[in-house]
């Protein structure tokens, strides 16, 4: 039963969300199972944060491995729910939107949070940079591929691409970088795009299939399937 | 008030009244022209005439029922004023009004200059509107004439989206097929996955050097069909994981996510026996935020040192810091994901990735099972249906073109209407 009654609502939800697709008077029934979803999800919230709770306590309880981190964490959780539910320092009073401008709330979220989530963000810079000198080494003959595509896609979207080639004649404009890094953007990288976007639609068709007939169980914690 | 610009009924117009009278909805889908018929509008009456600056009306107004809905929309058009001009323009706007059921007129929505089409979602079954569209000048309205009455109809089916029906039965009818086929004992060839083949060997290492292993389900909810997939993975995962005694830790950052990841460890412990060695620690709830989540992760691989990574799932601009992260701690890392974008990242910084449709065959490819063998193979079918597209494609477009030739031409435009939606 507790395999079976989700399996179910998988298949009739499942068929609701195809048929919705061709059939008109069915469109508004697979908003509602999307609304079902957002409350559920909801409801789970509660689940996740208290499981975030329970999690940091016990290990400054039990002073574990670490256990510094957790009193960042519960620290920001509750300064955060305690001016978002108390509304601390909003001028419209605890009426007011919590993200009006002037409450703590907004304040935190505009000088904390903002920078520390554009850190994280800029930190990519310096993962390209370095994921780019292992991936362009060239290895083999796929890397050295790899490496030119990627010199003449860097140099033909510079200026110095145009410096370089932009005395080769009109009618061999074809050789000018800028115009090889375009064609390499437009044609093989394109067509290499296509083919995985339509494998991936096969996947998802496949998959789907899969879980709305109850042949794919696992994700119900059904190891049998 | 502003002249009217029609002052007699022309004699098309009797003969269409006579049929939206008998025929409210003849056809199915019914498209109300305008009617003349004079239009009180009061902020217009409020200024003298000799002050009012009085635009030409706008033309051709038609209402048509909109095709393929619920019968929930009229669809409107009509050709601006001649006063609307891009510079010096006397017109500063519209406004549509709708009569229901013969009522008072009521203003529905105040368009910008320029605008030339309405569609009016506000409508239901059952009732018949009329419109008419106003003119505004800085201080005075124009009326258009009014639409002869309309009623919004349901259609049944998309007849636009028949060519999507079709496939779909034709990919479906292929899936289940060889489903059918494999359950039957038919031995099917798949061709080997070198990232799959590798989870064995990658919980192994980590078995070896005593050190846990990360398993990242993407950054979306149970809804994305890719962390469906991840979560059909972990199963698998989980399973040998239990086998080999390790440790698994999973962040994730959806609160939906934690609990169905629970479900499956769980039961891929139970399954292999060892029920008592299942915690809940195992899978933590971080945040929705993203690079909170991102922040969280990266701390947790520095800290923990997983041996092993598998990223599979739902990735955006997180995926490289995750997977060069994994990568500086030394752990062997197995990605996937089903957005194209993120690929290369993972391919550049990952040991292994499932490019696309391997991440959703890594379930069916691991259980080893005919019944999900078999719906692997069904996507073949698909896949022999856009090779012989694409070909044929590309020799009727560089032949038709190339001399010409019309006919040639025309089986190019019947593939793009087949293969595409309206």
């Amino acid at each position: 039963m507790k395999r079976q009654v989700p399996i179910i609502i998988t298949f009739l939800i499942g068929m609701i969300m195809i048929f919705s697709f061709f059939i008109p008077p069915l469109e508004g029934l697979e908003q509602t199972c999307s609304l079902f979803f957002d409350v559920i999800a909801v409801f789970a919230f509660f689940l996740g944060g208290g499981n975030l709770m329970r999690i940091h306590v016990n290990k400054l309880r039990r002073r574990k491995k670490d256990w510094g981190f957790s009193i960042v964490t519960l620290g920001g959780f509750f300064i955060m729910l305690a001016a978002g539910l108390l509304k601390i320092g909003n001028p419209g009073g605890i009426a007011a939107s919590p993200t009006t401008e002037g409450s703590l709330l907004q304040e935190i979220f505009t000088y904390v949070f903002l920078p520390l989530q554009s850190t994280m963000y800029a930190l990519l810079a310096f993962f390209v940079a370095s994921a780019s000198y292992r991936a362009f080494r060239a290895k083999n003959r796929e890397a050295t591929i790899l490496l030119i595509a990627a010199f003449v896609i860097l140099l033909g979207r510079t200026p110095f691409g145009m410096l370089l080639t932009g005395w080769i004649p009109e009618s061999f404009s074809v050789l000018q970088v800028p115009n090889m890094a375009i064609w390499i953007m437009n044609s093989p990288n394109l067509a290499g795009q296509r083919a995985i976007m339509i494998g991936i639609g096969l996947g998802v068709i496949s998959m789907s299939l899969r879980l709305i007939l109850g042949i794919e169980r696992t994700y119900l914690g059904d190891e049998s399937a | 008030m502003s002249s009217h610009p029609m002052t007699s009924r022309p004699l098309y117009f009797i003969i269409l009244s006579f049929l939206f009278t008998f025929f409210p909805s003849c056809g199915g889908s019914s498209i109300a022209l305008a009617q003349a018929e004079p239009i009180d509008i009061a902020t217009t009456q409020m200024i003298p005439d000799s002050e009012q600056v009085v635009v030409e009306p706008v033309t051709s107004l038609i209402a048509a029922d909109h095709k393929y809905d619920d019968g929930g929309m009229i669809d409107l058009s009509w050709v601006p004023s001649i006063d609307d001009q891009l510079v010096a323009s006397r017109v500063i706007g519209y406004k549509v009004y709708r009569i229901e059921d013969e009522g008072e007129p009521e203003m529905i929505s105040e368009l910008a200059p320029g605008s030339n089409t309405y569609n009016d979602q506000s409508v239901e079954r059952g009732k018949l509107y009329s419109y008419f569209v106003s003119t505004l000048s800085i201080n005075a309205e124009t009326p258009s004439v009014r639409t002869a009455p309309i009623e919004p109809q349901r259609e049944w089916l998309n007849y636009e989206l028949l060519n999507v029906l079709i496939m779909a039965l034709v990919l479906g009818g292929a899936v289940i097929y060889f489903i059918e086929t494999a359950r039957r004992g038919k031995k099917l060839f798949v061709r080997k996955i070198a990232g799959l083949e590798a989870v064995d060997e990658a919980i192994g290492r980590a078995t070896e050097m005593g050190r846990p292993i990360l398993f990242i389900p993407g950054i979306l909810d149970m809804d994305d069909v890719q962390t469906l997939a991840a979560l059909t993975i972990l199963g698998r995962v989980a399973r040998i994981i239990a086998d080999y005694d390790t440790k698994i830790f999973m962040p994730v950052s959806r609160s939906l996510v934690m609990t169905a990841g629970r479900e499956t460890i769980k039961a891929s412990y139970q399954a292999a026996g060892r029920p008592d060695a299942y915690s809940d620690d195992m899978v933590t709830y971080i945040t929705d935020e993203q690079f909170g989540y991102v922040a969280a992760v990266d701390g947790i691989m520095v800290r923990e040192k997983p041996a092993t990574c598998f990223l599979l799932g739902a990735f955006f601009a997180e995926s490289l810091i995750l997977a060069e992260t994994g990568n500086s701690v030394g752990a062997i890392q197995i990605a996937g994901t089903a957005r194209p974008a993120q690929l290369p990242f993972f391919i550049a910084a990952c040991d292994f990735t499932l490019i696309g449709e391997e991440l959703f065959a890594a379930s069916a490819y691991l259980s080893g099972e005919p019944k999900q063998m078999g719906s692997l193979k069904g996507q073949d079918v698909g896949k022999a249906i856009a090779m012989a597209a694409i070909l044929i494609g590309i020799l009727t477009v560089t032949i038709g073109d190339a001399w010409n030739v019309e006919w040639i031409q025309n089986i190019t435009t019947g593939l793009v209407d087949v293969f595409s939606t309206r």
